[in-house]
């Protein structure tokens, strides 16, 4: 591989992995609460593309705007998802609201076949012009687009460890990740705090969908599926629960993934494999990931 | 108060039921017309696969998601195995099938046993990494496999025959094959739940620990199972790969889609249940045959992605979390639908009577 094509493929693996990490943290917190695979988080990316696109294409709003609302959209969409769907589940065994979740992700994609049809939409009318400029560094051409993606990724990301670290709320948070009935003798509203975890996390899906529809520049409803599962697989490779760890682990995910194929590219048929594998070995071997702690089954 | 029937009763009444089945299937196969002889067929082979896939999900209690692949791996097995080394050779476009594959062909039982076995080995190789994990990590993992699976079949061009897929299957899977199956799907999954074997999976499933305090080996048990269940997948992917004729790697045939309809169709008839699996099959099938003038007459476009309509699954996934908001039990719980369960809904309507 010469120099120029590995940097482009560093700058892809680093915006890929940036998508994973803002993914993964909605995966990451809820689990970190509620011990529960949120299914239905890729399908909220999903939404939040598709809110972004009828919001320029219907609305006729400016691209910016349309971000906007669909990022809010999205976090409404979580705050709704988790109201209707998981927290009539609260006191149930755990399966019963993993069940529910993988049947609110074929909701949200059964849905979204109906009202926004099944064919995929080119994104390409949405994505705004200044974006799609190539510029050349070192020798490797590299759509603006893609520092725009890593420049807005970081940025949201040290925005949401703004958020946990910093405000009460994200304090709120951070107890009832450790502690639930605790924190409700403290006189804090555990369903508000679980909601605007939802909502939180949502909306960094929904901005990554909408990074990931200007990238790969096609939207349909099934496009969710294979980056939540991956999201969540960082997830799990940071250790799940924590919010550095699912960065970190998206960031590992996305490099590897597009390195491996970089590297052997006959392996390309094969990229979706990889990720699985990783996901498998990590949980025969350290089950606990990178950053997470581990959990012990109390008889 | 519970009364019960003798057990020679229970065996005449068995033997009757299987012998009214056989009459009725026959009467259904002279009588009826092509369309819902399909719709019949289809149930038996959702059977197989919901009675297999409850086996795992409900009576073990481990929660995979990977039942789709043992699906596929029995589909293209037997579709192997079943076709003409002619067709083999002309559908082959891209790159030939590898040696013996190319020349072998058997008969559809053979087919399906094969298909059954090369489930089961792969339900073993998956299971025994897997295995040692618990409760959404496990139905992650399985999941992970069988879209490992997908991706293989997608990308072994020399065995698979990659996205083209094979068709032209014979069309074997008739009314007696698919209900013989599943005769024997049930009978072999009920024997082993009632045996001492089932009794040791339920105690794990209700409480992990506690069964292996008593001496059960937790992973040896729960193993079998998953061998088992994986066995009856392949049987049913046999069955369903010469009840389509085709299959291909698309996720809506045999990929994660096929999971989702499955685990519908359980969690409506009650999870742990085998009555329940196949009441659940013959609902999903039957529904989505019915709910089809919800496409037709609203005649709002073209609602469809992969020939897989829009509306239908809407409402089934609908359906499927409201089932799970506020009757979780399904229609049969945890429960089977037996002789002496019937015998006694029979005795309460009487008196009823009486008094009205």
């Amino acid at each position: 591989m010469s120099g120029t094509i590995f940097l482009q493929n560093l700058f892809n693996g680093l915006t890929l992995g940036g998508l994973y990490a803002l993914i993964a943290i909605g995966y990451t917190m809820v689990y970190g609460i509620l011990r529960l695979i949120n299914f239905a988080h890729g399908d909220v990316l999903m939404i939040g593309a598709y809110l972004a696109f009828y919001g320029v294409t219907l609305m006729s709003m400016p691209w910016y705007i349309s971000v906007v609302v669909a990022i809010l959209g999205s976090a409404g969409l979580g705050f709704l998802i988790d109201r209707v769907a998981y927290k009539p589940l609260r006191e149930s065994p755990r399966i019963s609201a993993l069940i529910t979740a993988i049947g609110m992700s074929f909701f949200l994609e059964s849905f979204a076949v109906v009202v926004f049809g099944g064919i995929p939409k080119s994104f390409l009318s949405i994505t705004p012009r200044f974006l799609k400029k190539v510029v050349v560094v070192f020798g490797a051409r590299i759509q603006v687009l893609t520092f725009f993606a890593l420049a807005t990724t970081v940025a949201l990301l040290a925005l949401l460890l703004w958020i946990v670290y910093k405000t009460k709320i994200g304090m709120a948070m951070r107890a009832i990740a450790t502690d639930i009935p605790t924190t409700a003798l403290m006189g804090a509203n555990i369903d508000n705090i679980i909601g605007f975890t939802f909502a939180l996390g949502s909306a960094l899906a929904g901005a990554g969908g909408i990074i990931w529809a200007m990238r790969y520049p096609q939207i349909n409803p099934y496009m969710g599926f294979m980056p939540g599962l991956k999201a969540f697989i960082a997830a799990v490779f940071g250790g799940i629960g924590s919010i550095q760890g699912a960065m970190l682990g998206g960031f590992i995910l996305g490099m590897m993934e597009i390195m491996i194929v970089g590297f052997f590219p006959q392996l390309a048929g094969y990229r979706d494999v990889f990720a699985f594998v990783i996901l498998i070995l990590i949980l025969m071997f350290k089950p606990t990931g990178i950053m997470g702690k581990k959990l012990t089954v109390k008889v | 108060m519970e009364r019960r029937l003798k057990t020679s009763t229970k065996v005449y009444l068995t033997l009757g039921l299987i012998a009214l089945s056989i009459l009725l299937l026959y009467v259904a196969s002279k009588t009826l017309d092509t369309y819902a002889i399909r719709i019949l067929r289809l149930i038996a082979v959702f059977g197989v696969m919901a009675v297999s896939y409850t086996f795992i999900n409900g009576i073990t209690g481990l929660f995979s998601l990977g039942h789709a692949g043992f699906v596929a791996i029995g589909a293209y097995t037997s579709a192997l195995l079943t076709m003409s080394p002619m067709q083999k050779e002309m559908s082959y476009i891209l790159e030939p099938l590898i040696w013996p594959l190319n020349v072998i062909q058997t008969d559809f039982f053979t087919a399906t046993l094969a298909a059954g076995v090369m489930a089961a080995l792969f339900a073993f190789l998956i299971g025994y990494p897997s295995l040692r994990l618990t409760g959404d990590y496990l139905a992650i993992a399985t999941l992970g496999f069988s879209e490992i699976i997908r991706i293989m079949a997608l990308n072994m061009q020399s065995v698979t025959n990659g996205a083209l897929g094979l068709k032209g299957l014979p069309e074997y899977s008739n009314i007696w094959w698919t209900w013989g199956w599943l005769f024997i799907t049930v009978v072999v999954i009920t024997s082993l739940t009632y045996s001492s074997f089932g009794r040791a999976l339920k105690a794990i499933r209700d409480d992990a620990i506690a069964a292996e305090a008593m001496g059960i080996n937790v992973f040896k048990h729960q193993l079998m199972a998953f061998v088992i269940s994986g066995f009856f997948a392949g049987v049913g992917g046999s069955l369903y790969a010469h009840l389509l004729t085709t299959i291909d790697p698309r996720p809506t045939t045999i990929g994660v889609m096929l999971t989702f309809y499955l685990l519908i169709m359980i969690v409506l008839g009650g999870l742990g249940s085998i009555t329940g699996a196949i009441i659940g099959a013959a609902l999903f099938a039957i529904l989505s045959e019915w709910l089809r003038f919800v496409e037709g007459t609203m005649h709002i476009g073209k609602w469809t992605i992969h020939g897989i309509p829009g509306m239908r699954m809407v409402i089934f996934s609908l359906l499927f979390i409201i089932t799970m908001l506020v009757w979780r039990r399904g229609i049969m719980g945890m429960e089977e639908l037996t002789w002496d369960k019937l015998y006694n809904w029979i005795l309460r309507l009487r008196p009823r009577r009486k008094e009205g």
